[in-house]
C-alpha cells in the first residue's frame, strides 16, 4: 500500500519536474524562467523525496529524505531571491511586454 | 508561427517521453524490487528534464539565465539520487543527494553575490 | 531557557535525524558535535528565547500555517503548468510594491518565502526600513500598492503575526 502511494508520489513530482524545466526553456525572461523553474522543480523535487520516504519507510534513507524536504524548502526560495536581486541590480532588462517594475523607480530615487 | 513551433515542440516532447515509457534502456539496478522498471523510467524521464536545463545553459542570453539553470540542474539531481537510493537499496545515495543540495545552495548564493556586485563578461 | 540549551537540543534532534537509528556511538558523537555547535552559535541563532516557551505558537505554526502553504503552493504549481503549456503563453509581468508590518527577522523571511511559494509571485527585494517587499508577479492584475498588499500579503501575515511577533500573545 504504502509502496503503491510511494510510486504516486514519485510520477506527481516527475510529471511537475518536467513542467518546470519546460518552463526554463519556453518563458521569455531571467525572472520569469526563475518563477517557474523554481516553483515546480522545488515542489516535484519534494514529493520525488516524499515518495522515496513513503517507499522505504523509517529507515535511515527515509529519515534523510524527510530531512532534505525541510532543507529545499527553506533554501530554494532563497536562493531564488538572491538570483533575482543580483540580475537586476546588475541591469539585467525586463521582458519587453511587462507592465510596470516599481523596483526601478525607486532604485532612480535612491542613486 | 508560434503556433506551428509549439505544436512541433510538442509532438517531440510528447514522443520523447512515450518512447522512453515503452523502451526504456537498462539502468542501475541492484534491488529485487517489484516496481524496478518504472524507476528507470523515472531515472530517464530527470535526465530528459536535466537535458532542458542544459539547453538553457548552452543558450542563455545572459549570465543570469545561466546561474538560474545551473541551480535547477543541482535540484534535480538531489530527486536524481533519491530514485538511485531506492532502484540500489544504499542509503548513502541520500547522503549524496544533502551534500549537493547544501554545495549547489551555497554556490548559488555566491554567484549571485558576484552578479549582484560586478556582473560577468558576456 | 537560556539560547545555548535550545541550539543543543535542537542540533541534537538533528544529528539523531540524521543518524538514523542511533545508537552508542552516534549518540556520543552527537552530543559532543552539539555542545560545540551550541557554545559558538548559541547566541547569534536564537535572539528572542522566551518566545519558543510559548506552545500555542507551535499549534499555530502546525495547524494554521502549514495547511495554508500547502494548499497554495499546489495551487502554484498546477497555476505554472497551466501557463507553461498553454501555447499563447498567457503571462503578463512586471514588478510591484507591497507593504508589509512584520517586524522580526525570521518572520520576514518566511513570509519572503512563502511569497516565493505562492502562486505567480517571487520576491525580489526586501527593504526593512520602509517595511517594504518588492515582488515580481507573473501575472500584475493591479499595480496600486495597497490593493496588491491586499492580494498577495495578507494570507500569511496574520499568520506569521501571531506566530513570531511579540506583541499579541495568545
Amino acid at each position: 500500500m504504502s509502496q503503491t502511494l510511494g510510486l504516486i508520489f514519485i510520477i506527481i513530482g516527475l510529471a511537475f519536474d518536467v513542467f518546470g524545466c519546460l518552463g526554463l526553456v519556453r518563458l521569455p525572461d531571467v525572472y520569469n524562467r526563475l518563477q517557474a523553474a523554481t516553483k515546480c522543480v522545488t515542489m516535484g523535487t519534494c514529493s520525488i523525496l516524499f515518495g522515496t520516504f513513503l517507499t522505504v519507510g523509517f529507515s535511515a534513507a527515509g529519515m534523510k529524505a524527510l530531512m532534505c524536504i525541510v532543507f529545499l524548502v527553506l533554501t530554494t526560495p532563497v536562493a531564488a531571491h538572491a538570483i533575482a536581486r543580483g540580475a537586476h541590480r546588475s541591469g539585467v532588462a525586463l521582458w519587453r511586454s511587462s507592465v510596470v517594475d516599481q523596483y526601478a523607480e525607486d532604485r532612480e530615487g535612491e542613486n | 508561427m508560434k503556433r506551428t513551433r509549439w505544436v512541433i515542440g510538442s509532438i517531440f516532447l510528447t514522443g520523447l517521453v512515450i518512447g522512453i515509457i515503452v523502451y526504456p534502456l537498462p539502468f542501475l539496478f541492484f534491488q529485487e524490487l517489484p516496481h524496478l522498471p518504472f524507476l528507470g523510467r523515472a531515472l530517464y524521464i530527470l535526465l530528459l528534464a536535466a537535458a532542458m536545463c542544459l539547453y538553457r545553459i548552452n543558450r542563455g542570453p545572459t549570465s543570469a539565465d545561466r546561474i538560474v539553470a545551473v541551480d535547477i540542474l543541482g535540484i534535480l539531481i538531489v530527486g536524481f539520487c533519491a530514485i538511485l537510493s531506492i532502484s540500489t537499496g544504499r542509503s548513502w545515495y541520500m547522503d549524496i543527494g544533502i551534500a549537493w543540495a547544501l554545495q549547489s545552495f551555497i554556490g548559488t548564493l555566491a554567484l549571485a553575490k558576484y552578479l549582484e556586485k560586478k556582473g560577468f563578461e558576456e | 531557557m537560556s539560547p545555548k540549551i535550545i541550539l543543543f537540543l535542537f542540533a541534537f534532534i538533528v544529528w539523531c535525524l540524521f543518524s538514523w537509528v542511533p545508537d552508542g556511538a552516534h549518540l556520543l558523537g552527537g552530543i559532543v558535535v552539539a555542545l560545540i555547535v551550541a557554545f559558538m552559535m548559541g547566541d547569534l541563532v536564537i535572539q528572542r528565547p522566551h518566545l519558543m516557551l510559548h506552545p500555542g505558537r507551535y499549534v499555530n505554526f502546525i495547524f494554521l500555517y502549514v495547511p495554508v502553504f500547502l494548499w497554495e503552493v499546489l495551487k502554484a504549481n498546477i497555476d505554472v503548468a497551466y501557463r507553461v503549456v498553454h501555447p499563447e503563453l498567457p503571462i503578463n509581468p512586471g514588478i510591484v510594491k507591497v507593504k508589509t508590518s512584520l517586524q522580526s527577522d525570521i518572520a520576514l523571511t518566511l513570509l519572503a518565502n512563502s511569497i516565493t511559494l505562492t502562486p505567480g509571485t517571487m520576491s525580489v527585494d526586501i527593504d526593512k526600513d520602509k517595511s517594504v517587499l518588492y515582488i515580481h508577479w507573473i501575472d500584475v492584475r493591479s499595480s496600486d500598492i495597497e490593493a496588491a498588499t491586499r492580494i498577495i500579503v495578507e494570507r500569511f501575515e496574520k499568520t506569521l503575526r501571531k506566530i513570531f511577533e511579540e506583541g499579541n500573545k495568545e
